[in-house]
């Protein structure tokens, strides 16, 4: 009998083709472990993928993305794809696209940056696709160092 | 573009027509901008001068222009005294000044500060200079000046010398050269060159690129040597200043093999970058860049107030 890795979930959402290695800054980023919710999440790291070579997998049952969560997927795992499950059935599968703009999402990495002292607005990047994504600050114009610490 | 209500933040929100128009404007306002001529273009404007932190040369030839076009003025040159002081936000000192003005004109010592006072105005802003981001007027002038002086952009040689890596004015500058059919040579020290990211950028938008150490090196092709200032602080001692300091300092040995026509320019203040024995040049065109500060500006606060299209 073949063995599943992760076995199959009823209703939620499934990441698959994560860049390898980054399944747990992804589910980090999602706020999963939610001390608040008891809904299994299952977590599979370098497997093994014939488009990819290796891939990360997330599924996580009893939740759907929100558009700001796949926005942050696809920040970190460009060719990540989300696929949605209802009675384990897949109901809507799409691969992230980087959007052109991110608004509130990250924290510019320039302290100089007027968006990080106390005024009443929300961070913009100009999101810049390529081999590495990078964000650009709409307001500074600086490249983001870091784009998973300076995600909010 | 039609300018009329437009935020001036960045020169690179400026494309290449853009810039000529600015430019050709600001070409018809030197009689004005001399007092030869008198002009009521602004009466009845008001321009808020907000200068979170201090300048001479900017906010003089900002309150300079609109005088001569028959304007007015309110603001501060310095934050001590104001609700700033108090803690407002700069989003609610620019909510109210846009109230009472019909242009506002902002210096702030934190970058992205002019975009965000873009945001919450409803009247045009005018970036002077954001912390050590954008200084978009400063870059016209420069332009104007090269333009002026040696008579086109388009095929010029330039060099830019001395502190590249930290020179707010020498980034925005690259950017509006790129788009124009230009050569551009950065000579720096290693520790002070041009930063790789506005090098790729500024070749990507067409400009030939190539870094230099020395200034020997380029001063037989340059037809403009723009001049920065290097700053003490950003060694990490007084020799290691001056080491630097001497290699490029512009005096009269430095430009013995320039061209006949060429043109040593510098956004001031200098300290030490230019020897005075330069001034009475024909070299020298500093003083003439920071006169056209004032029909440039002249220009921009026409155009961004519709008065002028």
């Amino acid at each position: 009998m073949k063995e599943l890795k992760i076995t199959p979930i009823k209703n939620g959402t499934v990441i698959d083709h994560i860049e390898p290695g980054m399944a747990l800054k992804v589910a980090r980023l999602l706020g999963v472990p939610d001390p608040d919710a008891h809904s299994t999440v299952s977590i599979a790291m370098y497997v093994k993928s014939g488009k990819m070579k290796y891939k990360d997998i997330i599924k996580i049952e009893d939740r759907e993305l929100k558009k700001r969560e796949v926005n942050i997927i696809s920040l970190i795992s460009p060719n990540a794809s989300i696929a949605i499950i209802k009675d384990e059935e897949v109901i809507k599968k799409s691969r992230v696209t980087l959007p052109k703009v991110i608004t509130g999402i990250a924290r510019c990495s320039n302290p100089n940056c007027i968006t990080n002292k106390d005024e009443p607005t929300e961070t913009e990047f100009t999101v810049l696709g390529g081999r590495e994504v990078k964000l650009r600050c709409m307001y500074c114009d600086r490249l983001v160092d870091d784009i998973i610490e300076s995600i909010i | 573009m039609n300018f009329k209500g437009t935020h001036i933040v960045s020169v690179r929100d400026l494309c290449r027509e853009d810039i000529e128009h600015i430019l050709d404007l600001a070409d018809g306002m030197i009689p004005i901008a001399r007092g030869e001529k008198s002009s009521s273009l602004m009466k009845g404007k008001i321009m808020a001068t907000l200068f979170f932190e201090p300048s001479t040369r900017t906010r003089l030839s900002f309150e300079s222009a609109m005088l001569r076009l028959g304007g007015r003025f309110l603001g501060f040159a310095e934050p001590g005294g104001t609700s700033v002081k108090k803690g407002e936000t700069l989003a609610d000192t620019i909510r109210m000044a846009s109230a009472y003005s019909d242009v506002i004109v902002i210096r702030h010592p934190q970058e992205g500060s002019a975009r965000l006072a873009s945001k919450f105005s409803d009247v045009p802003v005018i970036n002077a200079g954001d912390g050590a981001g954008q200084h978009p007027t400063q870059t016209l002038l420069d332009l104007m000046t090269i333009r002026r002086e040696t008579g086109k952009i388009d095929g010029r040689k330039i060099a830019l010398v001395g502190d590249l890596k930290f020179g707010r004015t020498v980034h925005s500058l690259t950017y509006a050269l790129a788009k124009f059919d230009t050569d551009l040579t950065f000579v720096a020290p290693p520790s002070l060159q041009m930063p790789p990211e506005v090098v790729e950028l500024a070749g990507q938008m067409g400009a030939r690129t190539q870094l230099a150490n020395t200034l020997e090196e380029v001063v037989e092709e340059a037809d403009v040597i723009y001049v920065t200032r290097i700053q003490k602080e950003r060694f990490p001692d007084e020799a290691s200043y001056k080491k630097v300091a001497n290699v490029f300092k512009i005096d009269l040995d430095a430009l013995e093999n320039a061209k006949k026509n060429a043109i040593v320019m510098h956004p001031l203040p200098r300290v030490k970058e230019i020897d005075p024995e330069v001034d009475d040049t024909k070299f020298a065109a500093y003083f003439k860049q920071a006169f056209y500060g004032v029909p440039t500006r002249m220009a921009l606060l026409g155009l961004v107030t519709g008065v002028l299209e």
